[in-house]
């Protein structure tokens, strides 16, 4: 059985590293366990669990700002914001659906992992709402950069740099979000029985219009394209209203049902087309939105994608495939060809180990990554391997 | 206080100062290298003109590759480099030291391509802040962080600084909206960080440059986020009796779950200046002042100006003022960020940059005038209300030392405070060589010699903007960042 540490406090956790650290043992960082299926695995000699780092330490609504020890519940925090009708202005994916997980998300997860979901198309990703962080590094020094407030400039942004490098720099302790308040409506236009590229072109028109779209996602499967704009009552039948009238040319469209759209965006944020696919690997492909449609009309004809969505415009594909190394290869230099990014999300343990679940780099960024990386953790003990073998 | 240190030049760099310049002609295209005293002159301050230094040469290359072959060159020799854009940083963090070669980016200035579809554009980073909105305007678009200084300030000196502006309220900062960059690091190799797509893979060294203040690497390309223009944008100017009424409005309207585009704040003594300069028909019997402006169609502005004004009513407002045409929202615009050019019509000034959370600007605002009393000095307040960053002006005569003394002495005491009620040194401008010797009131030491060792895996030599940011002891290099 393998040893679990789970500090209470950022002393502990302090502790914790510096000890693992003289006695040259590796860790592997986990918070709810939900996303343990992101990234390549760890074989770490003990776990370093954030799981008894909980609370909510500030929470000013007038400011919209929130700061809570990592390990705390992110549905405490969602619940807590919900009562001042502010959100986390990102939306992140729940991963529990893809991997089949249970247990708890957490707070600090988001941070890790920088985490987001279809609204990252207007607000960002965790890494832009994410102001400021302690956090514990492989020499078990405690570490603070960025604050509460929104703008911050003072000294080099390791908010930033730790912000989905999963553990690998330093065990998160503290994080600090801005907020953005919910919005008082919102309303999804549908588009139905558009090729990949009309939707696409489509999604481009709706999200370069003034009227604000906050989400833009095109389900072939299903025929269907999603336009959400978020607003308070009056605006939003306005802008509905107006952006029916841009589409015309792209066919008609159709408002949504309130619990349809709600269906629709819970399902896109978590992948739910692909969720129970049986297919070997799932891939997260980024690309510039007027590149996807011929990317994925290549996996096509190689017979290397399976099934596949599209959201961010078409910035974002979610896609299957076979998992053979030969195909993952192809895969992801066509994605470098197209001046795009894949992650292998969700393939076993052992392909996970063997392939690239980032996407390679070229050497030069390996090397100053890896400088990065041993600036922050200069004995590689904290989630040895979890981005690329040796970061 | 003591004027601020710059590091004793290295007297073996000097002494080869004529070897070192005939190294620079040799790789730098004709006409690129500036070695007479008159011209360096142009370079040896910023917009921190209470320092300079004038450095041994400046160089002004035109392609990424030039200024790859002259930092390879200056890691080779040891030479110190200071990055320059258009160097309008208030922080200093363009001057230069007598040892160091000046690297100007202002010859890179083409807009490379523009892409509405994916609503992004690439650019050299020597190009200006305003001259990206400029490029996609015709289109309804533009480039949001929108600094004051957006005529001459450049892109390179933007990401630099992770600069904000007025609108970054609503879109945030120069880190938000930059997707790509193309950086040359000391050794003279070029990297592609980021780029067209979102979220990069693996460490985002994207995120890290941004706001490196210059000591990372040269940025010599970005790519970068637009976003479509509103259907229209209004400015309301509000009144109040008191500074603390307008700052308690300001938080009143976030907790009611408005964002505002921007929302503004100057007080008495700026408002005297700013009108006297723009003629913007802002009120003069008012202690404070608000500009808050709002997006959308006609209706929408309506409606969500009609909720602003009843918060400000339950806040005492004295006067509501809405532009009335374009020319008359573009003057409410030119005297806000005209405020600093108009406030050295009146005085010289030192202007400060901590960010407060918001619910503490009543108190610091107050302070600050008490602080700024205290030295028997006078300050106007112009500055982003919404995201509470501050920017207190000092006034103070240049000409007497004894005046910059006490000025730069209110300015620090500000920072203090800044800290202490939870906010930070700096929300836009930089550290620079300004606060760089407070950056210990925000961080303690293995704070800084965290940052310090990240530093030193791109420039373990430290010759990349090197007096700038970190205090000038205790600094951490390669050695010991490897141990």
């Amino acid at each position: 059985m393998m040893q679990v540490l789970a500090p209470e406090t950022e002393a502990q956790a302090c502790e914790a590293i510096a000890s693992a650290r003289a006695d040259k043992r590796t860790l592997e960082i986990v918070g709810g366990g939900t996303r343990s299926g992101l990234g390549r695995p760890v074989n770490a000699d003990c776990v370093l669990s954030t799981q008894s780092l909980r609370g909510i330490t500030l929470y000013e609504p007038a400011e919209l700002v929130v700061s809570a020890w990592a390990g705390t519940p992110l549905r405490e925090i969602e619940a807590l914001l919900a009562g001042k009708q502010q959100v986390l202005p990102f939306e992140p994916m729940d991963h529990r659906a893809i991997y089949g997980t249970d247990g708890d998300p957490t707070i600090g997860a988001l941070a890790a992992c920088n985490i987001s979901g279809p609204r990252r198309v207007r607000s960002g990703a965790a890494r832009d709402s994410l102001i400021g962080l302690r956090f514990v590094n492989g020499r078990g020094e405690a570490v603070k950069s960025g604050g509460r407030v929104m703008k911050n400039v003072t000294g080099l942004d390791l908010v930033k740099l730790s912000c989905g490098a999963h553990g690998t720099l330093g065990l998160l302790t503290e994080v600090t979000f801005k907020l953005s308040p919910a919005s008082r409506g919102s309303g999804t236009l549908v588009i139905e029985g558009l090729d990949d590229a009309r939707a696409i072109a489509a999604m481009s028109m709706a999200l370069g219009s003034p009227f604000e779209v906050s989400a833009a996602a095109h389900v072939p499967s299903q025929q269907r394209t999603l336009l959400r704009i978020e607003q308070a009552p009056d605006s939003l039948a306005y802008r509905l209203e107006a952006l029916t009238g841009l589409a015309k040319p792209f066919g008609h469209a159709r408002k949504l049902s309130d619990p349809d759209a709600h269906e629709a965006w819970a399902g896109m944020r978590d992948v739910a087309p692909l969720a129970d696919s049986k297919a070997h690997a799932l891939w997260r492909i980024s690309i510039a939105p007027s590149r996807a449609a011929a990317f994925v009309a290549d996996m096509a004809t190689q017979n290397i994608a399976q099934d596949y969505f599209y959201d961010w415009g078409g910035g974002l594909i979610w896609l299957t495939s076979g998992l053979d190394a030969g195909q993952a290869a192809t895969l992801q230099a066509a994605v470098a060809k197209a001046k795009g990014h894949a992650t292998l999300v969700r393939a076993s343990d052992e392909a996970r180990a063997q392939l690239h679940v980032f996407q390679p780099q070229p050497q030069a960024m390996m090397d100053l990554s890896g400088r990065v990386k041993a600036s922050m953790d200069p004995d590689g003990i904290l989630n040895p391997g979890r981005m690329y073998a040796g970061v | 206080m003591n004027e601020i240190l710059f590091p004793t030049p290295d007297g073996a760099i000097m002494d080869r100062r004529d070897a070192i310049l005939s190294e620079l002609a040799a790789i730098a295209s004709p006409g690129c290298l500036i070695v007479s005293e008159d011209e360096r002159r142009a370079f040896e301050t910023d917009a921190f003109t209470a320092y300079r230094r004038m450095p041994l040469a400046v160089v002004l290359p035109r392609t990424t590759e030039e200024v790859s072959a002259l930092l390879a060159y200056c890691n080779r020799a040891g030479v110190k480099v200071v990055p320059r854009g258009a160097g309008t940083s208030l922080a200093g963090g363009a001057i230069p030291q007598e040892d160091s070669i000046v690297i100007g980016i202002s010859k890179l200035n083409k807009i490379l391509d523009v892409n509405l579809p994916d609503r992004t554009i690439r650019v050299q980073a020597g190009v200006t802040n305003l001259s990206v909105s400029e490029a996609v305007s015709p289109d309804g678009f533009f480039y949001a962080p929108d600094p004051s200084s957006q005529l001459a300030c450049t892109i390179a000196g933007n990401i630099a600084m992770n600069s904000g502006g007025a609108h970054c309220l609503k879109y945030g900062v120069t880190t938000n909206n930059v997707l790509g960059a193309k950086i040359v690091l000391i050794t003279g190799e070029v990297i592609e960080l980021g780029g067209e797509a979102f979220d990069a893979p693996g460490l985002d060294l994207l995120g890290l440059v941004v706001g490196s203040e210059g000591q990372l690497g040269i940025v010599t390309e970005a790519t970068l986020r637009i976003v479509r223009a509103a259907e229209g944008a209004r400015p309301v100017l509000f009144g109040f009796d008191s500074s603390e009424a307008a700052g308690a409005c300001v938080a009143a309207i976030i907790g009611a779950g408005i964002v505002p585009v921007a929302m503004e704040f100057m007080d008495r003594p700026a408002i005297q200046i700013c009108e006297a300069y723009a003629k913007a028909g802002y009120p003069l019997d008012v202690e404070a002042m608000l500009i808050i402006e709002v997006e959308g169609s006609d209706a929408e502005m309506e409606a969500e100006l009609a909720r602003i004004v009843d918060i400000a009513r339950a806040h005492n407002v004295s006067v509501v003022r809405e532009s009335r045409s374009a020319m008359e929202a573009a003057l409410i615009w030119k005297g806000r960020k005209s405020a600093f050019g108009a406030t050295g019509r009146v005085a010289d000034y030192i202007c400060m940059d901590g960010t407060v959370p918001t619910g503490q600007l009543s108190h610091v605002l107050k302070r600050t005038g008490e602080i700024v009393a205290s030295y028997g000095l006078r300050v106007a307040n112009v500055f982003h209300a919404g995201d509470g960053n501050m920017h207190p002006l000092i006034l103070y005569n240049v000409n007497d030392p004894a005046d910059q003394a006490k000025a730069e002495a209110a300015g620090m005491d500000i920072l203090r405070l800044c800290v202490e009620v939870g906010g930070c040194l700096t929300g836009e401008h930089g550290v620079g060589i300004e606060k760089r010797d407070l950056m210990r009131c925000q961080f303690n030491d293995v704070d800084l010699d965290q940052q310090m060792r990240v530093r030193a895996a791109f420039d373990p030599q430290w010759l990349l903007n090197p007096a700038k940011v970190f205090p000038l002891d205790g600094r951490l290099g390669a050695v010991e960042s490897a141990a």
